[in-house]
């Protein structure tokens, strides 16, 4: 599974060096540089190239006069302060004074190719070619710096935007000026000027304070919440009471027309089929449209999924997952049932996770308006190019007659990578003929929420008369996002049929287990009564509490130190080796942050009463680019009151390269903090057609007081740079629960782990579980 | 119609009085520092200075600071150098950055309280400011470092020049 198919079927993956030239320009009064597609033929010189546009725009920097270097950035930025990543990799190459960089995120064009951030996947994916395009601008650069100062290319060092030559040398602002930089180089002379070995790297690795930052202090950060453009109208939605199958039968505004303020409303007909039987209240503030909307009241007619509850969306995962000829084999190996049916003893346990809103701070919203044919969206999003061919459908126009303008996010989380909420607000302006602002209240976000699925999974291992595990099945049933947004990204399965691969990442781990069968299971029910999301980690959320808290059941039941078991299993051997460019080391990789974990947890050494230490591990987001980590959480349990204190998460990542380390640490610490919040603190449940806690008032993330002892350390390492957004998530829940089994003797199977549910446990009888 | 002082300056509104004072200050005042999250005084993104103490505007009326001092983030200090601010930006607090005018905001309050403040009373009075990135490992150290700040500044300055 990876970023290598879009929703028409072409290849995303940002393309290697190898079928790529690179182009520099003179544009204004500076210079272009960017890539172009090896095989196009080029109109005539660089300059025509680079005004024509025949490169590949998702890949460019400019360096003006002044010597300022502007690097474009198509990804959003939501907190990961992505644009410094992604400058300081160019920049590095470039041999360019840093504080002469300048990031630009830039709006919807259908040049930019796919827009796209999620996955944990920016750093890694514009990695390779971010340093290629900033080498053969240096290149470039000390060859008419040489020119310039008359003496050879090799006599010339670039350092801190200034080519020197012994005790002669000249800005890459007076190059600019002076020089002429245009050039094309072929794919073969982009091959010959290999990066810089890392021993010259002198930005990577280097902390830096993100460019972001500043105005998010004072006031000045612009989110999509604040746009604003001339002549628009507020509105607010009425979300109906089912996501997919509601319709509006009758509207009443009689009530609503005492509101100051109030103008009209208007039932959207929406030809894209995201929006189903919304009323779209309108009234000149924001104020006006929250208060008119509660006084508008809508009749609808809506479907069985209005009856449909998290009770009703188990049971019939387990229904699924009981029927053995359901869902797409992930992984399957020869002989899974034989080695079942051979095995000396076996282990089974079902795990299970609430439905978890996303709850980004700023609720959805966006801002639309028609302006010389063109539609503008304003709006902060994550996946512009999944929802562009919606917006074109829904408004009936062209792609290329849509345009998103771009904003800062106020929280992503993988909320925003669905954009369902740009086309309510698109329908609307163009229902009204004017420009609109659509709102919405934090119930209303809430309810419209793409939140994360319930879950249900069964986890079986066998083992041989002398205790080694020769079987593992893992069978895992949620609604699938991908399924239900673009269908087109599942790969099939090993039986053939397609699987959200999102939803079951995680489960194909790194153990050697003897013959291994995973089994992605769609919850259609789940994906009918609402629009199940992906949110931050996606599917490792939850397969991998499952199988972290299996891992250390299984160790028990064996007799064996859980640290000790996992190391056993991570041999590396096999399938499990792992191989360039991504995962070299495989699995010994994963065991060197287990070890490394453990020893400064003082895994091992005598506690407190009801004080446990638990351990667990994961490889991030996907095979095809492993992020190494894991925790040790340290928690005590309160026997009278159930409740769990953590008192210390340890951390311990291996994401080869990292790029930004601050920006590193600070992504380690909110998806750790994410994962304990969402282990102890989140969770709502699916009630008749909606989920039942829409605000803070009964929703109730970690806060501040919450916050355990964070000790977080990265593996010093050159190999390839992979994600950090997501991968802390997933380790801390069964780090916790496997904890709470060591402090207490408890096993909880469902997160959120509640004190209430150790209460219940702690009165049952000891026994087999 | 209301009229107040907004960042040090006479302003009125045209806003109905039960209009909070959230929306009379991002929609009519056009000041979007101030940010709407949960909109029951629950998340804390939209705290201000109401005669310099926090106060949360999604729940407070515009009707009810007629005649009063409102402070947002764009005036706690005008350009942006406030102690806190300087050790907002030290500290790389903010991800997504959108709770943490309100968060700086409240800060304000807690340090006028308590200038040397413990973990617990940054907790209770933190609490209320929900940040979704989790950033609050360096909301505490930006705390403590603008804290240490302040504190010096307030020194009495004769001290190191004594004879």
């Amino acid at each position: 599974m990876n970023a290598s198919i879009r929703p028409d079927g072409k290849d995303d993956r940002l393309p290697s060096p190898a079928r790529r030239r690179f182009l520099i320009g003179a544009v204004g009064t500076g210079f272009v540089m960017a890539f172009a597609d090896a095989s196009q033929i080029l109109p005539g010189t660089p300059e025509q190239a680079i005004a024509e546009k025949v490169y590949d725009p998702a890949l460019w920097f400019r360096i003006d006069s002044n010597g300022v270097v502007t690097v474009n950035v198509i990804r959003a930025e939501m907190g990961q302060h992505v644009g410094t990543a992604l400058a300081r990799i160019v920049a590095d190459e470039l041999e360019a004074n840093w504080a002469d960089v300048r990031i630009e995120h830039v709006d919807t064009d259908p040049k930019w190719g796919l827009m796209v951030t999620g996955g944990s996947w920016s750093v890694w994916q514009s990695f390779p070619l971010l340093s290629q395009a900033g080498a053969a601008g240096r290149i470039a650069l000390v060859e008419e710096g040489a020119k310039l100062l008359g003496v050879a290319p090799d006599a010339c060092v670039a350092r801190d935007s200034v080519v020197r030559a012994g005790a002669r040398s000249i800005s890459y602002a007076d190059i600019v000026k002076r020089g002429n930089l245009s050039r094309s180089y072929s794919a073969e002379a982009l091959k010959a000027m290999p990066v810089k070995p890392v021993s010259e790297r002198r930005l990577i690795g280097v902390d830096t304070q993100a460019i972001d930052i500043p105005g998010k202090t004072d006031g000045t950060a612009v989110y999509g919440i604040d746009a604003h453009v001339d002549g628009m109208v507020y509105a607010r939605p009425k979300i109906p009471p089912t996501r997919n199958g509601s319709k509006v039968v009758s509207v009443d505004d009689s009530a609503a027309k005492t509101v100051k303020g109030y103008l009209s409303c208007a039932t959207l007909d929406d030809p894209s089929g995201t929006v189903p039987g919304w009323v779209m209240v309108f009234a000149d503030s924001t104020h006006a449209a929250i208060k008119a909307a509660d006084r508008v009241k809508v009749t609808w007619q809506n479907d069985d999924t209005a009856g449909v509850s998290e009770r009703n969306l188990l049971d019939h995962a387990a229904k699924l997952i009981g029927d053995a000829s359901a869902g797409a084999t992930v992984v399957n190996d020869a002989g899974v049932d034989e080695a079942f049916a051979k095995a000396a003893s076996t282990l089974q346990q079902d795990y299970t996770t609430a439905s978890v809103l996303h709850f980004q701070l700023e609720p959805v919203n966006a801002t639309a308006l028609q302006k010389n044919g063109i539609w503008e969206i304003h709006t902060g999003n994550q996946w512009q190019s999944l929802i562009l061919p919606t917006l074109a459908k829904a408004l009936g126009v062209g792609e290329d007659k849509v345009v998103m303008r771009t904003y800062l996010l106020g929280g992503g989380f993988g909320r925003r990578l669905n954009g369902d909420y740009a086309v309510p607000a698109a329908l609307a302006s163009k229902a009204l003929g004017k420009p609109v602002k659509m709102i919405c209240t934090r119930a209303d976000d809430v309810r419209f929420d793409s939140f994360r699925s319930p879950s249900l999974q069964r986890l079986r291992m066998g083992f041989d008369a002398a205790g080694k595990v020769v079987a593992m099945q893992h069978d895992a049933c949620a609604g699938w996002p991908t399924q239900v947004m673009v269908p087109s990204f599942m790969p099939k399965g090993k039986n053939d049929r397609p699987y959200d691969p999102f939803a079951i990442a995680g489960a194909d781990h790194w153990y050697n287990v003897g013959a291994h069968r995973v089994r992605a299971i769609s919850n259609d029910l789940a994906n009918r009564a609402f629009r199940p999301g992906w949110l931050r980690s996606v599917g490792p959320g939850w397969t991998n509490w499952a199988l972290e808290c299996f891992i250390d059941e299984a160790a028990h039941k064996q007799g064996v130190d859980p640290l000790t078991f996992r190391l056993n299993l991570l041999d590396a051997s096999g399938g499990n080796a792992g191989s360039a460019p991504n995962a070299v080391g495989g699995a010994k990789r994963q065991a060197a942050v287990l070890r490394r974990v453990a020893e400064m947890a003082g895994w091992g050494n005598a506690l407190p009463q009801d004080t446990g230490l638990g351990i667990a591990t994961s490889f991030g987001q996907e095979r095809d680019m492993p992020t190494w980590v894991t925790c040790v959480a340290r928690v005590r349990a309160n026997r009278t009151t159930g409740v769990v204190k953590v008192e210390k998460l340890f951390l311990v990542a291996d994401a080869g390269t990292i790029v930004h380390p601050d920006g590193a640490l600070a992504q380690m610490e909110g998806a750790a903090l994410w994962g304990l919040s969402m282990a102890l603190h989140e969770g709502t449940q699916f009630e008749d057609g909606q989920v039942r806690d829409t605000n803070l008032n009964t929703y109730t993330p970690l806060r501040i007081g919450d916050v355990p002892d964070l000790q977080i350390e990265f593996v010093a390492s050159t190999e390839a740079a992979v994600g950090l957004g997501e991968p802390a998530t997933t380790v801390v829940a069964p780090a916790v629960g496997n904890a709470i089994f060591a402090a207490t003797g408890v096993r909880l199977r469902h997160i959120p782990m509640r004190p209430q549910a150790l209460l219940d446990a702690l009165k049952k009888p000891a026994g087999p579980s | 119609m209301s009229q107040f002082q907004l960042n040090g300056r006479p302003v009125s509104v045209e806003a109905e009085d039960d209009t909070p004072l959230l929306w009379a200050i991002r929609d009519d005042l056009k000041l979007t520092g101030t940010k709407f999250g949960c909109g029951i005084g629950f998340c804390g993104a939209c705290t201000v200075h109401l005669n310099g103490r926090a106060i949360r505007s999604c729940i407070t009326p515009v009707g009810a600071v007629a005649g009063q001092h409102v402070t947002t983030i764009e005036g706690l200090q005008p350009a942006g150098q406030h102690p806190l601010q300087k050790a907002w930006v030290a500290a790389q607090a903010p991800q997504c950055g959108y709770c943490q005018p309100g968060q700086i905001m409240q800060a304000a309050t807690l340090l006028a309280d308590f200038p040397n403040p413990t973990d617990a009373q940054i907790d209770a009075v933190m609490a209320g400011s929900l940040c979704r990135c989790m950033a609050y490992v360096r909301i505490r150290k930006a705390i403590r470092l603008a804290a240490a700040e302040m504190r010096a500044a307030a020194q009495p300055a004769t001290e190191g020049a004594r004879p």
